[in-house]
């Protein structure tokens, strides 16, 4: 099974053996590809259905909110927290980034870069919030409550003294050139250290 | 009934080492009665031990012998079930205290021969956990590649994960709790309080007589049995129905079917168990509190069991172990770093829920047996 390209990116980045929260694992599908190569991978993740799924494939998944649920993890309790199209749907994006890089000294944070330039010629010319490839879902029923540009997260992490270690931009499913990125970047992964 | 129910022999093993108990005080030697299924691997690495609730049995996936009916998990244990015994082998004993066969109230005394009634020490959970260790030494048996438990057997597969964290692989608690609440007490209370109340209780020294206390064993289950089920399935099973009839008697009768059915499940139970047995096991429940050695700290339970990968499940409409009392143990659990699971599944059935048709259930202890295995 093909995984979503920014879950491939991280999958390939965290090193073997590593301890990785997975926060919104889903049904378990980036755990698994981490633990084919020695990762010790464990989830949190909202949806009882989800969770049900990984456990029932072996893995281990607490149901919870990352809005709330984080701080039941120790400080240091994993090498690296990954949150992968999540940022964008929690209430308070700040502290949820806080909390990742309290429990872990790197995260992995994905989000959709609502810069993109089709949101913002759908947004200039149709004057309403776009529903997009990425962005299937009508503002009035999407959970993005947070809408996040690729330069928003930079200014948040450099306002909070944030290492920012690497950055993958993708367009499509394929590499953004990181200089336009603001524009041309669907997706961006950044991995954060303390 | 009493005696018919005594009368029914079990499958049992008599150890003559001593057992010492949460009180202090000491059961010279304890007998054990279990039941297993599917075949012990060579190097004994597949034995499963299933923990009962306080009116099971070790009759988990074999016909009752005093009722006839099919065994309380047959749905979940059998060959290509989700504890498949053509896998693994399972185990399930009769706690201490219990009276289908191990040792308990309705036990001889070793001087007398005599039923020894309330002369039977106190039991915790914890007590019963050391019994079931001393059955597996028995058996030969030095680690399990996990332990099962709903109810009161997710409170022992607990104290086993606190007590012997070296020797299971994983533990799945289902609807249960790492202590009791002020709730959970007070309802045991009301069903001891109707059974010593029953004047065929005589002290608990009833076993010799022609009569017991079945009237207030059969409130008891009464009382209890509401707390299994959930309103929306009481209501969905009997409104405000009338039982065999088509307007109020103005009497007291049983004019609802609610009550008939109450009155049939309290009565019925009393054909497969031991009033002074309900006492002593509902007591153990109620001192369970595996934060208390520990200062109130339930991580401190924990601190050992690193190692065991936990899987803990609670329904939503359970209200007698809620989701919030098997919250707060995956939170001790992650505390110390342990690998947790849980999930709080959809289920119409209250606590019976984890006995019940619940298919996503299922999947989550095929799953979770599976993890881990070689």
């Amino acid at each position: 099974m093909k995984l979503r390209p920014d879950l491939a990116i991280i999958a390939d980045a965290v090193p073997r053996a590593a301890r990785v929260l997975d926060v919104g694992c889903g049904d378990g599908e980036l755990m698994a590809a981490l633990q084919g190569k020695g990762v010790d991978a464990r989830g949190l993740e909202i949806d009882a259905d989800n969770v049900t799924a990984a456990i029932a494939r072996g893995q281990s998944v607490v149901q919870g909110d990352a809005n709330r649920d984080l701080a039941d993890y120790p400080d240091d309790a994993f090498d690296y927290a990954i949150l992968s199209q999540t940022l964008q749907t929690t209430e308070r994006p700040d502290r949820v980034v806080d909390e990742l890089l309290r429990i872990a000294p790197r995260a992995f944070v994905s989000f959709p870069n609502f810069a993109h330039w089709r949101i913002r010629l759908a947004l200039l010319w149709g004057g309403r919030m776009p529903v997009t490839r990425l962005l299937p879902v009508a503002w009035y029923e999407t959970p993005n409550i947070h809408h996040v540009t690729v330069s928003d997260f930079r200014d948040l992490v450099r306002a909070k003294g944030i290492n920012v270690e690497r950055v993958w931009h993708l367009s499509g499913d394929k590499p953004a050139s990181d200089a336009a990125a603001s524009w041309r970047a669907e997706h961006a992964i950044f991995l954060i250290s303390r | 009934m009493a005696s018919l129910l005594h009368d029914i022999r079990h499958h049992s093993v008599t150890i003559a080492a001593p057992l010492p108990l949460d009180s202090g005080q000491v059961l010279p030697s304890v007998t054990i009665a279990y039941q297993s299924y599917g075949a012990l691997n060579a190097d004994k690495s597949n034995a499963v031990l299933i923990c009962h609730a306080l009116t099971g049995d070790q009759y988990v996936a074999s016909d009752h012998p005093a009722t006839g009916k099919p065994g309380w998990w047959a749905r979940m244990v059998g060959p290509g079930k989700p504890i498949d015994t053509d896998r693994f082998h399972v185990i399930c004993a009769n706690v201490l205290g219990s009276c289908m066969g191990t040792s308990g109230p309705a036990s001889p005394d070793a001087a007398t021969g005599a039923p020894l009634g309330m002369a039977f020490p106190v039991i915790t959970i914890t007590d019963m956990v050391r019994a079931q260790a001393m059955l597996l030494d028995h058996l030969g048996i030095s680690r399990l590649h996990a332990i099962v438990g709903g109810s009161m057997g997710g409170m022992q597969t607990l104290a086993w994960a606190a007590a012997y964290p070296d020797r299971l692989a994983s533990a799945l608690v289902i609807a249960s709790a790492a202590r009791h609440s002020a709730q959970n007490i007070a309802f045991h209370e009301v069903g001891r309080q109707a059974i010593m109340a029953d004047p065929d209780w005589q002290d608990g020294q009833y076993y010799g007589s022609a009569r017991a206390p079945t009237k207030g064993l059969a409130v008891a289950r009464m009382a209890a049995h509401i707390t299994y089920l959930s309103e929306e399935g009481l209501t969905e099973k009997f409104g405000r129905r009338l039982q065999a009839r088509d307007i109020k008697s103005f009497g007291f009768d049983a004019d609802f079917q609610v009550e008939s059915y109450l009155r049939h499940q309290g009565l019925a139970f009393t054909d497969r168990f031991d009033a002074n047995a309900y006492l002593y096991i509902t007591r153990a429940m109620d001192y369970f509190d595996l934060a208390d050695p520990h200062d109130g700290r339930l991580a401190g339970a924990f601190a050992n069991a690193k190692d065991v990968r936990f899987t803990l499940v609670s329904f939503d409409t359970d209200w007698l172990y809620p989701t919030s009392e098997s919250r707060r143990v995956v939170q001790a659990l992650q505390s110390v770093g342990a690998a947790a699971s849980f999930v709080e599944l959809s289920a119409p059935f209250g606590h019976d829920s984890f006995l019940l048709d619940v298919p996503a259930l299922d999947r989550l202890v095929a799953g979770s047996l599976r993890s881990g295995l070689a």
